[in-house]
């Protein structure tokens, strides 16, 4: 299948190392994704708080410039790909002001047929169209022993109309699971990591790694594993600073999905950008990843069992009722 | 013979005579064929208004009558009343809605006015080409069915029971009871709700008037208002209900446990052969096949070898019953929403976050703990609680309607964990508080006294990461305090989801079964919401209870009640009169294609095997013309809405 690829600044710099994954998990797996000629920015969040029409018009330039027999658009960036959703879905309902954005389009000897395009995120893609039996039937080296933390951030299953469920999504446990590595618990999964707030409040945004790096910790994850270039940087590259300003000791390893993909595909490390991160990763792979099936749990709890005084917890559905 | 027709034009006080210039329509139908009398009155259905019609037809020897008014749903029956008292046939009267399909929609006076005078042509067109006719009667059987062993269905088959009319009770649980009996205090009396519910389940159970068929389910449904056919299935027990006394040998040598997620709502236990509680109705234990040591191995029989009576049937069956009967109560009761579909508020994961109905459980002292509040742990006394209301109602993501229950029952909560834990803080989250019936309201600001902390914000999540050494180990309820306008970050030992009100999971298939509607929520849908919620749009169909919307016991009961009555007025009349508005075939014209039987909503037609012509089952028939558009040979015609009717009409209106 054949996409058109929009990479978003972030992967030029730093998240390189998800540009590096994501092109050699695409070539195993099959995913043909054609990067837009000329593309730019999406504007980020800045600019849809300023000026709604020119940063409409900034990404539409980005849609329009789609070769015009592909029919998606793919992002790895959950803010990119929320951005593109937004002017997608503008044009697409034709209203004042997405007429306007038209015009500009026109303007620049551009234009989009309404309903042409869906926006999708990479993850989505991977899960859902390449899906898990492909990639399970590629896996060399299961990431047995690994515990790791699934992190979507705020934007990638946000606001809820997405491929996953806005508060509880599964789609990255899954994908983690299926490549053989142990899922923690880890309840603030779609919480945000601060975004841009680094860079503005600087203290706002330590509180929020904080809370994501100690649930993870807590939760006994070897890595967290990400889905979004905002989120990685953040809880990467400023751990540290969390660890000055509150006397914590975190050393959590942040990487990509793809990057992941990729070391259970059998692909090397260094070429998936293993070691670009700033708390390196290669320590807990080297102690963790033992290659190794961890022993399968007893199946069939007995469920009928009294014990003790315990009361029975609900089971994992339907609701008891009478 | 020409017709003599009266024409009558309503001022409806302001409500036509504003937009219609009624006396010029009047004016206008005084020159139309045929129109020998043309008047305009205030309130045409007020006592003058109808003597005016009476008069006339009396002293000018009227034989057609226009009304051009308000909608014929109103008072089409007050004119044909009228007509009839006069000596007309009441099907000689005509209506032309001025009211709804003119005035009121119509801004301009000339438009309105020209409207009218034409909805008046058409009128006056169409009713030369009435016919006189008369409404069919068909008999009622006595009996009564009521599906539903919940407080509604109780209280309906006890109304008729005691009035001396035969009643048949299907409950598909072992024992009746419903929801009611899994509650342990009622709000705001705080009645303990099993000594309140018991003697009307014992009532129902010796009740010689009521045949009560337990674990049973209806099947299907045929025949029509008066005379329904019901099969019914009674699953196997394994027990014979003559031999059991009830003395629970059984239960107690059971050696299977098995989480009673149905009765205990997943809070307690029971055995593979159970009778969901002690005052169970009937007491006869049913064995659960799936559970049972002997149905699954083949070996154990250990009720058998200690029942006293030989009450053991390893080789009972379900058994079919069918059951004539004249009126149909369904009384089907509630879903409890299950608060898995909200992933943030952590039920299933988070094992102290309790539903509405295990927390109810929890507080009985028939309970899994005797009436004890504890953690799951079965052990620890919580030292505080978040009550959270308006779990899957009032939110679009889920359900947009109000549950009706949840704000009081949730103070019902507060006030139990006050009364038995009384060193612990309590923490409703709540939208607004709704407590807008007698009693409610003042039960409200008794909790307020006793010193519940109210926080008016929807909880966001229910957390288990802590952020403070305080929320460690805690439950943290995440909400946003809109009357201090500040995030609130609240740590807890348990928490309460006060559950919303859905529909049972087979509410639509049930429906289609008793040939009724549900409305966009699942609900069944009552014939008027305001001035007729018991009955249905199927005749001889009634609803009560939770069935028809989300209600407290005593609106259920109160509906229960008025399903009886109405059931039973039908009854004492021993006939129902039917509308003789109706399809009817033309043998000679039809092919027996039986296109016709396709069509139909109300399953009215039928193929007379012996002759292969199509039938109309007037009893059946609600006269909406589907069948008559679909013939193709033209062989159903349907009286009162005839071709040439209808023509007419439209010439009138198009004044062609």
């Amino acid at each position: 299948m054949t996409y058109a690829f929009f990479p978003g600044c972030s992967l030029a710099h730093t998240a390189s190392a998800y540009a590096d994954s994501i092109r050699l998990v695409a070539e195993r797996l099959g995913l043909d994704l054609r990067e837009i000629d000329d593309w730019n920015c999406c504007g980020a969040t800045a600019y849809f708080a300023s000026d709604l029409l020119a940063a409409h018009a900034l990404v539409a330039r980005n849609l329009a410039l789609v070769d015009g027999d592909l029919d998606q658009v793919v992002s790895p960036c959950s803010l990119c790909y929320v951005n593109l959703r937004r002017t997608q879905q503008l044009l697409d309902a034709g209203e004042t002001l997405g007429n306007q954005v038209q015009d500009a389009l026109a303007a620049g000897g551009l234009g989009y047929r309404p309903g042409r395009l869906s926006v999708r995120h990479l993850l989505d893609v991977v899960v859902n169209d390449t899906g898990l039996d492909r990639i399970v039937s590629e896996v060399v080296r299961p990431l047995y022993g690994l515990r790791v933390a699934p992190y979507y951030g705020c934007l990638t299953v946000r606001p809820g109309t997405g491929f996953d469920d806005p508060e509880q999504p599964a789609s990255l446990d899954q994908l983690l699971q299926s490549l053989g590595a142990e899922v923690v618990d880890f309840s603030l999964k779609a919480d945000c990591c601060g975004g841009h707030m680094s860079v503005v409040s600087a203290e706002v945004a330590y509180s929020l790694l904080r809370r994501l790096l100690q649930n993870a910790t807590e939760q006994g994850a070897d890595l967290i594993v990400t889905a979004c270039p905002m989120c990685q940087l953040n809880l990467d590259a400023y751990q540290h600073r969390v660890n000055r300003h509150f006397g914590t000791d975190f050393r959590m390893p942040v990487i990509f999905f793809t990057q992941a993909i990729g070391l259970a595909l059998g692909l090397s490390a260094e070429a998936l950008g293993i070691g670009k991160e700033i708390v390196p990763a290669s320590p807990v792979l080297e102690e963790r990843w033992s290659g190794e099936a961890p022993a399968p749990e007893r199946a069939g709890r007995a469920r009928h069992r009294r014990r003790g005084t315990r009361l029975p917890t609900p089971g994992a559905e339907g609701v008891s009722d009478g | 013979m020409a017709e003599k027709i009266g024409v009558y034009v309503c001022h409806c006080g302001s409500n036509i005579a504003d937009a219609v210039d009624v006396e010029s329509v009047a004016e206008f139908a005084a020159t139309l064929p045929g129109v020998i009398v043309s008047r305009h009155d205030r309130f045409m259905c007020a006592q003058p208004g109808q003597e005016l019609i009476e008069t006339d037809l009396r002293e000018q020897g009227l034989t057609r009558v226009v009304v051009a008014a308000c909608t014929p749903q109103l008072h089409e029956l007050t004119f044909r009343r009228a007509c009839s008292r006069a000596g007309l046939n009441p099907y000689l009267l005509e209506m032309a809605n001025i009211r709804e399909q003119c005035s009121w929609v119509t801004l301009d006076r000339t438009a309105a006015t020209e409207k009218a005078k034409a909805l008046v042509a058409g009128a006056v067109r169409r009713v030369t080409y009435q016919q006189p006719l008369e409404p069919h009667h068909v008999p009622i059987h006595p009996r009564t069915l009521v599906v539903g062993g919940g407080i509604a269905g109780i209280q309906a088959a006890l109304e008729l029971a005691d009035a001396g009319y035969p009643v048949t009770l299907v409950e598909r649980e072992p024992s009746i009871g419903g929801h009611m009996a899994q509650l342990d205090k009622t709000f705001p009396t705080l009645d303990c709700s099993a000594c309140i519910l018991t003697p009307k389940m014992m009532a129902v159970g010796q009740h010689p008037n009521i045949q009560l068929l337990s674990y049973s389910e209806v099947e299907s449904v045929s025949g029509y208002v008066g005379n329904f056919v019901v099969k019914i299935r009674s699953k196997a027990r394994y027990v014979v209900a003559e031999k059991c006394t009830g003395c629970e040998i059984c239960q107690q040598k059971c050696p299977v446990w098995v989480e009673d997620r149905v009765f205990g709502a997943g809070l307690g236990f029971r055995k593979a052969i159970y009778s969901p509680f002690a005052q169970a109705v009937p007491r006869t234990p049913v064995i659960d096949r799936e559970n049972c040591v002997y149905f699954q191995r083949g070996k154990c029989k250990a009720c058998e070898i200690f029942c006293p009576t030989g009450a053991i049937a390893w080789e009972q069956e379900d058994e079919f019953l069918d059951i004539e009967v004249g009126n149909i109560i369904l009384a089907t009761g509630y879903r409890l929403f299950d608060p898995r579909r909200i992933p943030q508020y952590g039920y299933g994961r988070l094992e102290n976050v309790f539903t509405s109905l295990e927390f109810e459980r929890l507080c009985s002292a028939a309970g899994p703990t005797g009436g004890r509040i504890v953690l799951r742990d079965g052990m620890t006394q919580p030292q505080r609680v978040a009550i959270v209301h308006c779990v899957g109602s009032r939110d679009r993501n889920y359900n947009a309607y109000c549950s009706d229950v949840c704000c009081m029952y949730s103070l019902k909560f507060a006030h139990l964990v006050h009364e038995r834990l009384p060193e612990a803080e309590v923490y409703n989250f709540y939208i607004d508080i709704r407590s807008s019936r007698k009693g409610y309201e003042e039960f409200y600001h008794r909790l307020l006294d006793e010193g519940t902390h109210f926080i008016r914000g929807k909880v966001a999540r229910i957390s288990d990461v802590a952020e403070t050494p305080e929320e460690e180990g805690c439950l943290i309820v995440e909400a946003e305090d809109t009357l201090i306008g500040r995030q609130r970050r609240v740590p807890v030992d348990m928490v309460v989801l006060s559950c919303g009100l859905e529909p049972q999971a087979d509410a639509r298939e049930m429906a289609r079964r008793f040939g009724i509607s549900c409305g966009q929520n699942g609900f069944f849908i009552e014939r008027h919401p305001k001035l007729d919620p018991i009955a249905t749009t199927t005749d001889g169909v009634f609803i009560a209870g939770a069935c028809q919307g989300p209600q407290d016991i005593q609106s259920a009961v109160a509906q229960g009640a008025a399903a009886a009555a109405r059931v039973a007025g039908l009854i004492s009349r021993g006939e129902v009169e039917l509308e003789p508005v109706l399809a009817t075939v033309d043998e000679a014209a039809c092919n027996g294609c039986a296109e016709c039987l396709s069509v139909c909503p109300y399953s009215a037609i039928e193929l007379l095997e012996d002759r292969d012509k199509a039938h109309v089952i007037a009893a059946l028939c609600k006269g909406c013309g589907v069948c008559v558009a679909a013939c193709l040979p033209k062989a159903i015609s349907f009286s009162h809405y005839s071709d040439a009717q209808l023509v007419a009409q439209v010439k009138g209106l198009l004044n062609v």
